[in-house]
């Protein structure tokens, strides 16, 4: 199990009840609860090549570089509706993605891009659904809170809050169902812990074994409201006890502390060990470092945790560990960079190019064969 | 043929369709150790055991969420509802995933599904237990939703709901699972969704109804006949897609419609079929559309009240001579 060191504290944020929020270390007061933080991976006691590393931090960049751009052409107006920014939480979605088989079905919020972009969605296909353009992802159907790639097992992009818990969990049902191995990995924001779709969804998930990852991503706010404003107990991780769940409290900004717990959690939810499926409630602790959508003049928090938690930065870390360990030179380092920034620049242009939908195609994907609509 | 109550058939429905597919299944509160709330799949755990017949706690949220991941999966979940008014707490899993997922994803995802239970009033239970949810759904675009009135035609409806690629809602009637018709024993017998059944043919005017309602409609067309006025009666059997050219085919031979819909009036089933008859069969009609309907106020409990607020036979037979000018 994955070290549950308090040597090395890191700078807490000093926020009443937030004691499993920050970067404290803490002790969990349910039982069975893991804790992911400080664990002293290096990339080799994780079996992760140089390139592999290389890979996943080329990844995270595109995620970030990638929506930066998205950000400018929503100022220009290029996008349209909402558009829900994942900057600072990148680590999550590459350590989950690189753990976990390509098959296992993900699930997620509105705020999808990121772990649309880790499970291998081209930046063309993101960037002209944000276009509203037929060659998106969904037809320019979805736009930026509806994100699919079924082919690559990532199952959406979902828009009501707290609405894809019990899907995700469904997934993993199927899994056990059909004895194919799999575990759905089911991703929402801490906001979605209040709605009833998750409790329902937990106790199934514990009901029936299902070997899935109930995930919360608790990135300190939903939209304005902070997790203490919210919860009676803002100990989010406390969640998973009621129901007889497993539970693992994740370092998001880590990405080798993500990458190592997910490993582990996933194999011991599909059973690998004991032959018992099983699901996993899991608190990953992260930050966003952009508003909640594009209109947030974020009064909600104050500069000085921004810039706290700016040291923190889950790609600025990776960068810095890849270069201490000489695995890439700094100019290696910046080309990634300039090759990302170019393919980014691609898919804009992608975009661009991209034809708007034809009328005909709104009445198409409604149903699966023909079936007549009222006109 | 062999005579069937409703419950059977719908029994006999889902029993030949799991032994056929093994990624069909069904999920529902008190659907296994119970027997079912109202015993429609009963013995179903002793033939297909605990992995496949699945109890559940009181979360239709969580159940029928949980049914559409699984579905979106490939398997093909029968989630049983004790009754439709008990959606409205699952009804978010039902509109915003179940009907726009594959629609949203640009035709990326299926969900292959049924959503079944009783719906409408079944007594004197009060405004919750009373709703009639098919006004509610059809207006989602995405859902098939098929509502029988017999046994024969719950059998056959519901074995192609199951075979269906996409969600299909099924309603079912708690005052009709004692319901006994004959049911036919062909081998895979299927009923197409989305066609309409002539019951009865009349010239004077036609009646439509779907679910109980078609038996309020029988009844009333018999009494009619015996004052002179023969009814054409037609089961429209699935609400969406509504198989209209049937009744518009009706409507131009005897250019008189009632319809008998225990949704409440305002945007129910009848105020669709009404507006859809006036523009296609304008110049054929011969009077305004009537209807019937529940009252435009919630079930109430007292019997003379919820007697008073269901559509009746002597409303229809009323709305039939009004059509008739009689």
């Amino acid at each position: 199990m994955a070290g549950t060191s308090t040597k090395k504290k890191a700078p807490a944020r000093k926020r009443a009840g937030s004691k499993a929020n920050g970067t404290a270390a803490f002790t969990p007061d349910v039982p069975d609860v893991q804790i992911f933080r400080q664990s002293g991976h290096t990339h080799e006691s994780l079996g992760l090549s140089p390139e592999t590393v290389l890979d996943m931090y080329r990844n995270m960049l595109l995620q970030r570089r990638f929506e930066e751009r998205a950000a400018q052409m929503y100022g220009r107006q290029k996008i349209a509706g909402f558009l829900h920014l994942y900057i600072g939480q990148e680590a999550v979605s590459t350590g989950a993605v690189w753990a976990i088989r390509d098959t296992d079905p993900i699930i997620t919020a509105y705020r999808d891009h990121g772990l649309a972009l880790a499970r291998g969605m081209g930046a063309n296909e993101g960037m002209a659904e944000l276009f509203g353009k037929i060659d998106g992802c969904s037809r320019g159907k979805g736009g930026s809170m509806h994100f699919f790639d079924v082919e690559k097992h990532f199952y959406g992009g979902h828009g009501i809050v707290g609405g894809q818990i019990p899907v995700g969990v469904g997934m993993g049902f199927a899994s056990k169902y059909k004895e194919d191995g799999g575990c759905s990995l089911t991703f929402f924001g801490d906001g979605a812990i209040n709605q009833g779709a998750f409790h329902e969804a937990a106790n199934l998930a514990a009901l029936y074994d299902v070997p899935a990852l109930i995930i919360v991503e608790n990135n300190a706010y939903a939209m304005g409201t902070s997790v203490e404003r919210s919860r009676g107990d803002a100990q989010l991780y406390k969640q998973g006890y009621p129901y007889g769940m497993k539970t693992a409290v994740i370092d998001g900004m880590d990405l080798f502390e993500v990458y190592g717990a997910f490993k582990q959690i996933a194999d011991d939810a599909r059973g690998e060990a004991d032959g018992q499926t099983k699901p996993y409630f899991v608190e990953v602790q992260t930050y966003r470092y952009r508003g909640h959508s594009m209109s947030d003049p974020q009064k909600y928090r104050t500069k000085e945790e921004m810039e706290a938690k700016k040291n923190e930065d889950p790609i600025v870390r990776t960068r810095l560990y890849v270069l201490e360990n000489d695995l890439a030179t700094d100019e290696q380092l910046d080309q990634i960079d300039e090759d990302v920034k170019a393919e980014v620049m691609a898919s804009v242009e992608f975009a661009e190019q991209s034809p708007l939908p034809d009328i005909s195609t709104m009445y198409e994907d409604v149903f699966v064969g023909d079936v007549p609509r009222v006109q | 043929m062999a005579e069937l109550q409703f419950r059977e058939a719908l029994r006999a429905a889902m029993t030949e369709e799991m032994e056929r597919d093994e990624n069909v299944y069904l999920i529902g509160e008190e659907v296994a150790e119970y027997d079912g709330a109202y015993k429609v799949s009963q013995g179903m755990l002793d033939q297909f055991g605990p992995k496949r017949i699945i109890d559940t706690p009181i979360s239709e949220s969580g159940f029928a969420g949980l049914s559409i991941g699984a579905a979106m999966m490939g398997l093909r979940p029968i989630v049983e509802f004790m009754t439709w008014n008990f959606t409205f707490v699952a009804f978010d899993q039902i509109v915003s995933n179940a009907a726009k997922v594959r629609y949203m994803s640009g035709g990326q995802a299926s969900i292959p599904i049924v959503f079944r239970g009783g719906n409408g009033a079944a007594g004197q239970l009060g405004a919750t237990h009373s709703n009639s949810v098919e006004a509610l759904y059809s207006n989602v675009p995405g859902l098939k939703i098929i509502a029988p009135s017999n046994p024969d035609d719950a059998k056959g409806l519901l074995k192609s709901a199951i075979r269906d690629d996409n969600p299909v809602l099924f309603l079912e009637s708690e005052l009709m699972f004692g319901l006994r018709g004959e049911v036919s024993e062909a081998e895979d017998y299927t009923i197409p969704i989305g066609e309409a059944r002539v019951a009865r043919e009349g010239d004077d005017v036609t009646i439509v109804a779907h679910s109980k309602s078609y038996w309020l409609a029988m009844e009333a067309a018999d009494e009619l006949a015996k004052q002179g006025v023969e009814a054409t009666v037609i089961d429209p059997r699935t609400i969406r897609p509504y198989p209209i050219d049937a009744v518009i085919e009706s409507v131009k031979t005897t250019n008189r419609l009632v319809i008998v819909d225990e949704s409440q009036p305002f945007g129910g089933i009848a105020s669709e079929v009404g507006f859809q008859i006036q523009r296609e069969c304008f110049d054929y009609l011969d009077a305004p559309v009537e209807r019937v309907t529940a009252e435009d106020v919630p079930a109430p409990y007292a019997k003379n009240l919820i007697e008073a607020w269901m559509p009746s036979v002597d409303e229809t037979i009323a709305a039939v001579k009004k059509t008739l000018y009689m």
